[in-house]
């Protein structure tokens, strides 16, 4: 007897703009978009801003210590590689883990919260919380009860993470198309099924959004809390090389990070424009 | 069923009363409305904007569950979705992130039936969609949109056809095509169809009857036989027959609307009409 008046035009399922921030419009301006021309041009003005800082510094005679000249930062990035590799590791292991841990749970509790209103409008203002609450500050607390190893890393991942992936996904899943799913219970279809057929394939372009902004906060929470403590992962080699001012080393361990902060945002464009172009 | 009456209609809509409970207070969308519509009919149900049509559509399709009144399919009550009766919404209502192929499985999906191959195949070169299975909703045009949304319909084999607004977004020049397709496949299928619309016009070309709504709450107010045989070419829409009934039709709907009606006395009579039994 909880029948909604059938209104159409005021249910359109297309209004993506809910998250300006967040919204996917920011994938199709992404990479993957430019012609042989821009790459060019790109490329181009990378040369001219890394020649021109080469030039600058030795112009200028900048100590190595306050600034080191691209070319040495490149120097640097091969010839201590092998050492600063396994380290990557230890933060990939760090941010993998804990990402997947705070991914699932987020998209578990998503889609779950989401089906209950009353209860969503309870739990809202403390999932802002955690969105809000940098996870970072929790690490010295997290390293007193569990230690220097991966515990307290993962689980600041996690944190981060999870939030992120579930205030999203939240978002996509009450997206509600009482239209479709009018359809999909006209050949009557259960519960279920209209969760894995209508609500999860609307919900996804949000999902993915979310997941990359975990990611990518996973990411910031991983260094973050390897510089606080602990004797390994790319956080600790920023502390330790600039405690040692070999500043080329310190840049090219910058590098690599930047480097990680671009492959997770093309692996969820490439994701994204597989599995959800059909809303741009 | 009334002693007198010989044949069971295919679709009995029996003093149908829909209640819609909003925040607002209880809205009365259908009063006691009853209309039977008989096995290869194709019935119209015009009326005034927000008298209840699409609401007694869903009511048909099981979608809706009346307040009170029953809705019969071949004399049997129907209490949810119904496999036989099919459903063609306002805007084709495709889902955008399946191809055109998987939108018209979707139905077998859900039920878990493998989808009949060949009459899918049939109904795409009978709606002129041949070689467009791979295209996404958002490549096709609004009139392909829609015929595709009737194939999908169409696909289970429904004996009935429940139509609301189907072209309502169209331009008028894919309309009176989409019409023509509606009427061919009736001529091809025989489906018993329900088909809602605001444009007069279109009740006419199409319908072996159509039924006039009141204005909220709805009921029934006027029923037309429309007389002209099959298959109906667009010059009758020119005829005088056609333009009076038009008018009569009209003069129905819009009278009624013009009526001038102070709030007080409307709200005075959706009492009166919830008091009685």
């Amino acid at each position: 007897m909880s029948d909604a008046i059938p209104e159409f035009s005021k249910s359109k399922s297309g209004d993506g703009q809910e998250v300006s921030l967040t919204n996917l419009s920011a994938f199709a301006s992404g990479p993957g978009v430019k012609s042989g021309k821009e790459v060019a041009a790109i490329i181009a003005v990378a040369v001219v801003i890394i020649g021109g800082i080469e030039l600058a510094l030795r112009l200028f005679h900048v100590p190595l210590y306050i600034m080191p000249p691209p070319s040495s930062i490149a120097y640097a990035l091969f010839d201590e590689f092998p050492l600063i590799a396994p380290h990557l590791g230890y933060t990939l292991v760090e941010l993998v883990s804990g990402f997947a841990i705070g991914a699932v749970v987020g998209l578990v509790l998503a889609a779950v919260i989401t089906q209950f209103p009353f209860a969503e409008k309870i739990v809202a203002p403390y999932i802002l919380l955690l969105v809000t609450t940098p996870m970072l500050a929790l690490v010295p607390l997290l390293i007193l009860r569990f230690g220097f190893g991966y515990t307290p890393r993962i689980i600041a991942v996690a944190l981060a993470a999870g939030p992120m992936v579930m205030i999203n996904a939240a978002t996509g899943f009450r997206r509600v198309d009482s239209a479709k799913i009018a359809l999909a219970r006209s050949y009557g279809a259960s519960t279920l099924q209209i969760f894995w057929k209508i609500r999860a394939p609307m919900a996804l372009p949000m999902i993915l959004v979310g997941l990359m902004i975990g990611a990518i906060f996973g990411l910031l929470t991983a260094v973050g809390a390897e510089m606080v403590g602990g004797g390994f992962g790319l956080g600790n080699r920023l502390t330790t090389y600039s405690s040692m001012i070999q500043m080329p080393q310190f840049f090219a361990v910058v590098l690599i990070l930047s480097t990680l902060g671009i492959l997770i945002y093309v692996l969820f464009f490439l994701i994204g424009k597989k599995w959800a172009s059909w809303e741009a | 069923m009334n002693a007198g009456e010989t044949t069971t209609p295919k679709l009995g809509v029996q003093a149908a009363t829909k209640i819609y409970h909003t925040a607002s207070g209880d809205l009365l969308a259908l009063d006691r409305c009853s209309l039977d519509v008989r096995a290869n009919e194709i019935v119209s149900i015009v009326g005034p904007s927000g008298c209840g049509k699409t609401t007694l559509l869903w009511s048909m399709s099981g979608l809706h569950r009346l307040t009170s009144g029953e809705i019969r399919l071949d004399g049997v009550k129907i209490t949810g979705p119904h496999p036989d009766i099919g459903i063609v919404f306002q805007e084709a209502n495709l889902l955008p992130w399946r191809n055109l192929d998987a939108n018209i499985r979707f139905p077998f999906e859900i039920k878990g039936e493998k989808p009949d191959r060949a009459w899918i195949a049939h109904l795409l070169n009978r709606v002129g969609l041949d070689g467009f299975g791979g295209k996404f909703p958002r490549e096709l045009s609004g009139g392909m949109q829609q015929r595709a949304a009737i194939v999908r319909a169409l696909a289970l084999k429904p004996s009935v056809l429940l139509m609301d607004e189907p072209f309502g977004a169209l331009d008028s020049f894919t309309r009176e095509e989409m019409n023509r397709l509606v009427e061919e496949i009736w001529l091809d299928t025989k489906t018993t169809i329900v088909f809602i619309t605001h444009s007069i016009e279109e009740a006419i070309f199409l319908s072996d009857r159509v039924v006039v709504l009141s204005a909220r709450p709805g009921k029934v107010a006027k029923e037309y036989r429309v007389p002209f045989a099959r298959p109906r070419s667009l010059e009758i829409m020119a005829t005088k027959e056609v333009f009076d009934l038009t008018n009569r039709i009209k003069m129905d709907i819009v009278g009624e609307r013009a009526r001038p009606k102070a709030p007080e006395q409307e709200r005075a009579s959706a009492e009166i009409v919830r008091i009685r039994p």
